[in-house]
């Protein structure tokens, strides 16, 4: 029983029901009411509609409706704003100030900045350059990437797909409590506990496959690049494996479904459902590791031993090194001049700016993953 | 027609030799590395507590400082290291807690969806990434450098928030997301003015969750030492003013004494000092766990 305008009849059925109440009943329709002809007996004798027109203008003015003041909402309003704003602004002015006290140590530098290894900021010729530090930060990072994210794989795929859910939760509980043990903990572990515990493995290695350059015996393995990059791999396991996890435990059901319902094995579904579906986050997960292990400072420090001045360079994993970060912590000390403080400055824009460009990429693969 | 010769070929059969062993290797590969994965945490924790626990267990460890003792002597604890670890944590809390909350709720509350959402995400994305050592150096050249203040606690502290604050913000974001739109709108359906809903029933009801935030935060930035060695030098002694140059940390006390050799009783408080910090730190991760546990909003 539609209310269409057919039939002036049928179009008055429902009208007493509304005139029950006049502040229901709509004015317009009154007035249609009475322009069709037979108007019915109880609208016309107990609700006219000049009557009904007063009732509705009056009803707004018996509720009181407070003012409510907007000064609240602006303040409120204006510091939520001024807060993102500052966090913005904090951001720029990290690359501005570290750009413009970097700047005239650069100009006044000697060597060239990106090709040099010396560092000689003492005195009053600058040479320094970034050739030896941008070697071993990237040699340690992506060793520990290469050691950390297969077997952060391994432990998402064994958390999602293997354990029932009152094993997994311990386990990951476990993985994550990793990433809580400050840097400096693992940095004297691993100098005083793993590496002396890695050294026959190092020596095998170096035994083996020792004519490869960069597996080539050095002066000093017991602070090497490898024990640095072990660790490093530890410090990344749990961010790795924790977004791994995420991304694995949002597969499509129905796509593993399927593939059992055809009599995959276990491993099947994985390779042909999960490990598709996951891939652009793992990716995404690797470079935000490799951008922790990029930066990573105080552990890198305590553990690689600082090469000695005018020793030759070896891109060997077994000898010591200095990274970005190390470099700077190390010498901390030192910052008396402006133009000495301006070269480390410059060693840290760089490692800021590599840093950034690693988490961009992150963020790009994570958002296209998102997208197809 | 068909059926009857599907019926007939119809087979259940176990997968093939090959493929019964693929899917075995892959169970093995899996079991070790979640093994690999367990025994870091489980042989770090072994190490600290085995080297430094004989020392914690005193009192004295917990009352006093390392004044006038040297590394060949035993004696004296880490109070004032612990005093400033904590207050850096809590100056560093004081600015980047009201800073990630108000940012997370411009984000969620005022801008969700608009380009300043945008920007100031994507900043924060950046601001998660930055290497502690950037932090530190940053403030290094803002205070030091350019304004021309000395090294300073409160400096380490202002490091700090470049560290803390994305933590802070992006779980306070989460938690804001999962707060049903129903009770704001039952809010404003009262006349409840935005910024009184915001403050009376959406921040209240994703507390747990902000907590929970601020104590990972916290955890975080109490085990950093990149900004401790830029920006303060270590003391010895108790020194409660974050204005003043030299002040206590347990980082840098671990920092300062580890390159002793190992039969120096000053050796020994290297680990008693790495053990109180993790002890510090894992009892802020296991409370922030509790919170989150308590909380009354779940993820779905």
């Amino acid at each position: 029983m539609s209310v269409t305008d057919t039939d002036a009849t049928e179009r008055v059925e429902p009208e007493p029901d509304a005139a029950e109440d006049p502040s229901l009943s709509p004015v317009v329709d009154h007035s249609a009411v009475s322009l069709h002809s037979p108007v019915p007996r109880v609208v016309a004798h107990h609700a006219p509609a000049p009557e009904t027109i007063d009732h509705a203008e009056r009803a707004p003015r018996g509720v009181k409706l407070a003012k409510i003041s907007k000064t609240g909402d602006r303040v409120f309003r204006s510091l939520a704003t001024t807060s993102g704003l500052a966090i913005v602004l904090l951001v720029l002015f990290v690359g501005i100030f570290l750009l413009a006290l970097a700047l005239p140590s650069l100009q006044a530098n000697h060597d060239n900045f990106l090709t040099s290894r010396n560092w000689t900021v003492a005195g009053n010729e600058l040479r320094f350059g970034i050739a030896g530090l941008f070697w071993t930060t990237v040699l340690s990072s992506v060793l520990a990437m290469a050691i950390a994210v297969p077997i952060a794989v391994g432990v998402a795929l064994c958390l999602t797909q293997y354990l029932h859910k009152r094993a997994s939760g311990p386990v990951s509980f476990v993985v994550d409590l990793l990433a809580a043990v400050p840097s400096i903990i693992f940095g004297l572990w691993g100098l005083t506990v793993l590496g002396p515990f890695l050294a026959p493995a190092a020596e095998w290695l170096i035994s083996k496959i020792g004519w490869i350059p960069l597996f080539s015996r050095n002066v000093d393995p017991k602070g090497s690049v490898f024990v640095a990059s072990v660790v490093l791999a530890i410090m990344i396991l749990p961010i790795v494996t924790a977004i791994s996890r995420d991304v694995f435990a949002q597969t499509p059901r129905d796509q593993m479904e399927a593939a059992l319902a055809l009599g995959a094995t276990r491993w099947e579904v994985i390779r042909t459902a999960v490990l598709p579906y996951g891939r652009s986050g793992v990716i995404s997960a690797s470079m935000l590791g490799l951008g922790r292990a990029l930066g990573e400072t105080i552990a890198v420090m305590i553990i690689l031993t600082t090469p000695a001045a005018g020793r030759p360079f070896s891109p060997s994993i077994f000898a010591g090194g200095e990274t970005f970060a190390s470099k700077i912590a190390n010498n901390a000390a030192e910052f008396d001049s402006p133009s000495k403080t301006g070269a480390y400055i410059a060693a840290g824009l760089v490692l800021f700016v590599v840093t950034f460009v690693v988490n961009a990429m992150a963020r790009v693969i994570a958002d296209r993953g998102v997208k197809s | 027609m068909t059926t009857t010769t599907t019926d007939a070929q119809l087979s259940f059969r176990r997968p093939s030799g090959v493929r019964t062993v693929k899917n075995g290797l892959a169970t093995v590969y899996v079991s070790i590395a979640t093994l690999l994965a367990v025994i870091p945490l489980v042989w770090v924790l072994y190490t600290v507590i085995t080297k430094g626990l004989q020392l914690i267990l005193s009192s004295n460890w917990w009352l006093q400082s390392q004044r006038g003792i040297t590394p060949r002597r035993d004696g004296g604890g880490a109070y004032h290291a612990i005093v400033g670890t904590v207050e850096m944590a809590l100056i560093c809390a004081a600015i980047a807690v009201p800073l990630g909350i108000m940012g997370a709720i411009l984000l969620i509350e005022y801008a969700k969806g608009t380009k300043v959402a945008r920007a100031v995400s994507f900043m924060v994305d950046i601001l998660s990434g930055i290497p502690s050592i950037v932090a530190a150096l940053f403030i290094y050249a803002l205070f030091i450098t350019i304004f021309g203040f000395g090294r300073s606690a409160i400096a380490v502290s202002c490091a700090l928030v470049l560290l803390m604050l994305p933590v802070v913000l992006r779980s306070t974001e989460e938690m804001l997301k999962l707060v049903p739109q129903e009770l704001r709108e039952a809010s404003y359906a009262l006349g409840v003015p935005k910024w009184k809903t915001i403050l009376r029933i959406v921040i209240p009801t994703a507390f747990g969750g902000i907590m929970t935030g601020v104590m990972l935060g916290l955890a975080r930035v109490m085990g950093e030492t990149a900004p401790l060695l830029i920006l303060v030098s270590y003391a010895v002694g108790i020194n409660f003013s974050p204005t003043s140059d030299t002040m206590g940390a347990l980082p840098t006390m671990i920092n300062a004494g580890r390159d002793q050799p190992p039969q120096m009783p000053g050796y020994e408080r290297v680990w008693a000092a790495a053990l109180t910090l993790i002890i510090i730190v894992m009892l802020l991760n296991l409370l922030a766990r509790g919170i989150a546990r308590a909380s009354k909003l779940k993820e779905k």
